[in-house]
Formats: C-alpha cells, sequence, structure tokens
C-alpha cells in the first residue's frame, strides 16, 4: 500500500444531524411562538474518522446499522456537508451511493440510460453511445422500450448495476449492492467489482455481509458508533464486526480508539462439546445433554467474571441464551497467567439441525466484553423429522363436543 | 479509464453545493432534465402539445368575454394585448408553482446522489419556458391574423421573454429553497399568485390604473414586461411605464428594476445557502 498512490484521504472526520423534535416546523408555529427555539437532538453521526485508501484498493466499511457508515460515504460523495474534518479525493467520483438513482419509473430503459448517464458525468452523446454496451451487459434487449415502471425488480437492479459500471470514475461508492438480486446477479457484480479492481479503481464497498468482505475487499474499515473501530485485515473486520453485533447495541464503545485492541487481552480459547462419556463431539441425539467446555487464557486480570454463551440455529435464530454469568463468585477475579476450565451442561430438546454456540467473556458489573467466540462451537443434533427449533412435550386429545353443530359455516358450501 | 491517465492529484472535496460536478454537466443535466419533463407532462394524452395551447386560451376565452360582454371594456386591441400577457404570464405562475415543491419532489436524487441542487428549480423553469415558446408562437400567428400588422419590433419580444425568465427564475429559487423548511411557503405562494396577477397589468391596459393605485408599478417587475410586451407586439402607441398614463416617472422602470435586482440575488442567496444542507433538511 506505501507505494501506490492516495487516492481517498480522510481527515478527522466530523458529522451531526440535527433533529427536530418535531419535524415539520409551520410559518403559523414560528409566528406564535417567536422565541422558543425549535428543540434539536443532536446525533453524532461521525466523529473524527481518519483513513486513507489506495488506488486500485477495494476497501470494505463494516458497521452495524447506524454507526455512520452510509454517512460516511455520503460525505464522500458531496452529499452531506461535513461539520469539520477533510476530503481528499484523486480523480474522479462516481457520483451516487446506491444503484439506480435517478432512474424515472415512467421512461423507457433507453431514455433512462440517457438522462443516467448524464446524471453520472456523461455527455449526452456518450451516454447514447454506451446504450447499446448497457442493455447487453443488463441483458435486457428485448425491452429496451418498456418503461421502468413495468420492469421487475430484478430487471431494474440490472440496468442499474450495469449503468454503475459504465460510470467512469476513478473512485466508486456501493452502498450495499450485492444485498439485491438473485445469487446469479450477485455474482456478476462480484465478478464486475474483480474487474474494475484490476482496472485500477478504487472502490469503497459498504456492507454487512462479511463473506463478501472477506471473499472481494483487500482491506476493511469498521465504523462503530461514528468511530473507526478498526482499519485491517477483512478477517480482523469482519471478526470484531460479529463480536459487535453479538454483544448488544448499549456497549460495544467503550473504545480505545487505536491500535488492535485484543492483542494483549484475556480471551476465549479452546471451546468445544463433550457428549455424558466425557468424548468430544458435535454429533448429539435429540434428548442427550449437551457438556459445552471452554478454555480462557487470563492475560490480564479480570474482576468480577461473566461467561455467556447461546445457541443459534441454522437460520441464525437465536434459540437459547445465557448472558453473563458470574464464575468463581461475585468478588471472584481472574489472575493474569491462569487458565480457566468452564463448563456448562445443557439439556437437549433442541429439534434436528445444525446449530452455532457463540460464548462470551465478561468482566466487572458495567457488562464489559473482554472476548467473544463467534462462533465457538458447532452443534448437531439429530433425530426425527421435526419443525421448529425445539422439541416440547405434548399430547394431541380430540374430544367431541356435541352430537352435531349448529355453525351456520357449516351450511354455506364450500 | 481514466485511472490510467497518471497519477491524478488529490484535491479536497467541500460538499454539495449548488452548482457542483462541473459546467458541462451542470448545463447537460438541466438540458436533458427540462427536455424529459417537457416531453412527460403531456404524455398519454391524446392532444400532447396541444394542450400548452388549449390552457392559455380557455382562460383567455372566459376572461375575454367577462371583460368585453360583461363589463363592457373598450380598449383598443384588448383581445390581443390580453391572449399575449396571460401567455406571458403562463411562464411566471407555471413554472414558479411548480418550482416550489420541486426540491422536495427530487428527494431521491438528493439525498442519493452527488447532484447540482440548482439544476432542479432551472429545469422548472427552462420546461416551462418550452411551453412558452410554443405558445407564443400560436398567440403570435393568432395576433396577426386578428389584423394587427406584423412589425419589427416583434423581433425585440425574446428580450422581453428573458427578462420574465430570470425574474421567474429568482423567485423560484427563492420558494424552492425556503420550501425545503418552510412548507406554508407552497399554500401562501399560491395565493400570492392570484395577486400578482390581478396586481399586474394583465386583465386590464395599463393606463386604466387609478392614480391612488399607480405605486402598484413601482414596485412589480411583472408590470414593466406586460408594459412593453404590448407596446412591441400589440400596439406601439401604448403608453410606456414611464409615460403620464402610467407611472408618470423614470422610477416606474427603476423600481421594478430594483425589486427585480433584490428578488434575483436574495433568491440565488437562500439557495446557495439552504443547498449543502438540502440532503439533510429533507
Amino acid at each position: 500500500m506505501a507505494e501506490r498512490p492516495i487516492a481517498v484521504e480522510v481527515k478527522d472526520l466530523h458529522k451531526s444531524f440535527r433533529i427536530p423534535s418535531h419535524r415539520v416546523m409551520t410559518l403559523k408555529e414560528r409566528a406564535v411562538h417567536p422565541f422558543t427555539r425549535v428543540e434539536y437532538t443532536t446525533l453524532h453521526a461521525l466523529r473524527g474518522v481518519s483513513f486513507r485508501v489506495a488506488e486500485g484498493e477495494l476497501m470494505g466499511i463494516a458497521g452495524r446499522n447506524g454507526s455512520g457508515k452510509t454517512t460516511l460515504l455520503k460525505l464522500l460523495a458531496s452529499i452531506y456537508r461535513a461539520d469539520r474534518g477533510q476530503i481528499r479525493i484523486a480523480g474522479t467520483l462516481a457520483p451516487f451511493v446506491e444503484l439506480g438513482v435517478g432512474f424515472n419509473p415512467n421512461l423507457s430503459a433507453r431514455e433512462n440510460v440517457h438522462l443516467n448517464g448524464v446524471m453520472m458525468g456523461m455527455t449526452p452523446r456518450e451516454a447514447r453511445n454506451r446504450f447499446d454496451k448497457v442493455i447487453e451487459f443488463a441483458e435486457l434487449e428485448e425491452f429496451v422500450e418498456m418503461k421502468l415502471k413495468n420492469y421487475s425488480s430484478g430487471m431494474l437492479m440490472r440496468l442499474a448495476f450495469s449503468m454503475m459500471t459504465e460510470a467512469d470514475a476513478d473512485l466508486m461508492l456501493i452502498d450495499e449492492v450485492l444485498a439485491v438480486g438473485d445469487a446469479r446477479f450477485g455474482q456478476k457484480c462480484v465478478d464486475t467489482l474483480e474487474r474494475m479492481r484490476k482496472e485500477g479503481r478504487t472502490i469503497l464497498f459498504v456492507t454487512h455481509a462479511m463473506e463478501s468482505l472477506k471473499s472481494l475487499c483487500d482491506r476493511a474499515i469498521l465504523i462503530e458508533d461514528g468511530i473507526l473501530d478498526m482499519d485491517d485485515d477483512p478477517e480482523e473486520v469482519a471478526q470484531r464486526y460479529l463480536q459487535l453485533n453479538f454483544s448488544g447495541p448499549a456497549r460495544a464503545a467503550s473504545a480505545t480508539t487505536d491500535g488492535p485492541r485484543v492483542a494483549a487481552a484475556s480471551r476465549i480459547g479452546d471451546v468445544w462439546l463433550e457428549n455424558s462419556d466425557g468424548e468430544r463431539t458435535r454429533d448429539f441425539d435429540h434428548g442427550s445433554p449437551i457438556h459445552l467446555v471452554a478454555q480462557i487464557d487470563v492475560k490480564d486480570e479480570i474482576e468480577q467474571p461473566g461467561f455467556g454463551f447461546e445457541i443459534r440455529a441454522s437460520d441464525r435464530a437465536r434459540v437459547f441464551a445465557v448472558l453473563r454469568q458470574p464464575i468463581r463468585g461475585s468478588n471472584g477475579k481472574l489472575q493474569p497467567g491462569e487458565r480457566v476450565r468452564i463448563k456448562a451442561t445443557i439439556e437437549n430438546p433442541l429439534a434436528p439441525d445444525s446449530y452455532a454456540i457463540n460464548c462470551s467473556l465478561w468482566r466487572g458489573t458495567e457488562e464489559d466484553l473482554v472476548d467473544v467466540r463467534h462462533p465457538a462451537a458447532e452443534l448437531v443434533v439429530r433425530g426425527d423429522q421435526q419443525l421448529g427449533y425445539v422439541e416440547l412435550d405434548w399430547e394431541l386429545d380430540c374430544e367431541v363436543e356435541s352430537e352435531r353443530p349448529a355453525d351456520p359455516m357449516e351450511a354455506t358450501p364450500e | 479509464m481514466s485511472a490510467t491517465t497518471g497519477v491524478p492529484a488529490l484535491r479536497e472535496i467541500r460538499g454539495p453545493s449548488a452548482f457542483g460536478g462541473g459546467a458541462k454537466r451542470f448545463f447537460d443535466l438541466t438540458w436533458l432534465m427540462s427536455v424529459t419533463d417537457f416531453k412527460m407532462s403531456y404524455f398519454g394524452t391524446v392532444f400532447g402539445y396541444l394542450w400548452s395551447l388549449v390552457r392559455p386560451l380557455m382562460l383567455f376565452a372566459v376572461l375575454y368575454t367577462v371583460f368585453t360582454r360583461i363589463l363592457r371594456f373598450d380598449a383598443p386591441n384588448y383581445a390581443q394585448m390580453l391572449l399575449l400577457s396571460l401567455t406571458l404570464y403562463g411562464l411566471f405562475s407555471e413554472a414558479t408553482t411548480r418550482a416550489v415543491r420541486s426540491v422536495v419532489t427530487s428527494e431521491r436524487i438528493v439525498r442519493k446522489m452527488q447532484f447540482p441542487r440548482l439544476v432542479i428549480p432551472l429545469s422548472v423553469v427552462l420546461t416551462s419556458l418550452f411551453n412558452l415558446c410554443l405558445s407564443l408562437i400560436a398567440v403570435l400567428v393568432f395576433i396577426a391574423a386578428s389584423g394587427v400588422a406584423p412589425r419589427i419590433t416583434w423581433l425585440a419580444l425574446p428580450l422581453v421573454v428573458v427578462v420574465l425568465a430570470v425574474l421567474t427564475t429568482g423567485v423560484s429559487l427563492l420558494l424552492s429553497a425556503v420550501y425545503v423548511r418552510f412548507r406554508d411557503v407552497a399554500q401562501m405562494w399560491g395565493l400570492l399568485v392570484l395577486v400578482i396577477f390581478y396586481g399586474s397589468p394583465i386583465l386590464y391596459p395599463v393606463e386604466y390604473i387609478p392614480p391612488g393605485l399607480k405605486f402598484l408599478l413601482f414596485v412589480n417587475p411583472l408590470a414593466p414586461i406586460m408594459v412593453e410586451a404590448r407596446r412591441l407586439v400589440v400596439d406601439p402607441t401604448a403608453p410606456s411605464v414611464v409615460d403620464a398614463d402610467a407611472a408618470g416617472s423614470v422610477f416606474g422602470i427603476i423600481g421594478p428594476a430594483m425589486v427585480m435586482l433584490a428578488v434575483c440575488a436574495i433568491g440565488l442567496w437562500t439557495f446557495m445557502r439552504a443547498a449543502p444542507r438540502v440532503a439533510e433538511e429533507l
């Protein structure tokens, strides 16, 4: 990264929004209460974000909802104005942050491509010349004269994406593209991003999909609560992102801003499952209890340590969770250098499926997260085919209440 | 593609603005958006562009009947004057009324892409200007056919139209910028447009204005526009604003000019100030 020229440089970027407590202010309200100031809540979307992107880099931007990623993109794209800080960009910038912006549903694909092309900075002639290419890429040759409002959403996305690939920008800002469209379209997006990167374009790419972050990006940053939480390898960022998601909304901002934050901290080491015979396994018959074993390598003193785990089904639904159970009593401490083994015995009413078990380690009463493993162990439950997450005890009974139901509904023919 | 053209220097991004994104793109966008709007406005109608003629003609027919048959107005070439000023006024009222909400209606574009905000109200005015040009041709044909001989001074009419368009633009900028924060503006402007209509020499010849109301001529930028258009096209002997019959002093032209300048300056200033924040206010 050192030799490549810098394409984007962001220094100490701040942005806050003032959100009035009641949205639309009429003149009458102003006239009747001329001296009452409208009450605003200030939302600090970004609080001092700095980073650099080298030319030709594909950088992922991860962050939870409301963390400020989209604000960052919009600041880069000149949609918002920064309160403080500096953004410098080399070369030209694709002016949009979302696919299909500026499409007019009442116009045909042809007219929209012209209009959108000009919006992206092409001359009208260029836009016309590239029309065929755009349509060919989008595979919409048969629907050129059809109005966009009659397009399916998949067709729209194809057209929009294909428009984007034609934008002659050195820097592209992309917000959640891969989240839409079918699998085949998603693959096409991925291929195109790869191609654009090979062409030397710089791409900033906001995503929630950690898989595409890991597979596509050279580097990633993580925005959390308006602060640059991490600027690292996508693997690490993805890991951290999952940690944050796991830890729930309120915490996580106990931020030490720079440096890898988990270096000298205590961690959850090996985690495995044992059956009742004490054998390590991941396969369990329905009904046989699960023993979860977790090792903790203590690197720094942990006062009032707590341990939590959760079980998530294959669709990521949380089946069960234990939050922050004190280990070693309420006044206990874990000393540096110790290795602690935690054992949890869990009954197993789980329906046959594969599950992920996530573990978390906490300190103090402030609910300070020390470490999290996500997933820590895999669990496969075998048994008879059932729907749902758990098998509950049930009985089915049928009783005749009256001989002939006098329900009028019964009389109406089907 | 342009990435291959060497190493571009870093330049600072200063956030959204009224212009932003290069002059060429600005003009291309304004033009294309107005053309699209113009095409769209009659899309799906049977008579298409004819509607842009029918509307002023209809209004003209009603007003003409009322004022000549019922109120017994008897001004020379009244019909031609009325038709001409109605058509010109059409630009002002149509463009400003549509411009008020324009920035808010384009919310998606404003919030999701870097877009020179000024393009939005400008393209509204431009669309109305297309409409006006179409109707003016028909109106001039009608005037010529009705017995007023075409004169060389007709060629100066575009000048009047330009002044009118500038005024309309100034008002549109002001309205669209203020509307983002104060939604009452749309209602208020709906009324004001009517007041301005009756306050300008559109329905009546300028010389009919009684001395007690002549102050209108000192502040209304539309007045000299209507008066001069009438002199250029319909009747060269009609009084000019500065004549004794009308305002009676050079302030009849200086006053409105100042007002127009002020409106345009305030409009532009307000819009430029509001532009960087529009995306957040919506």
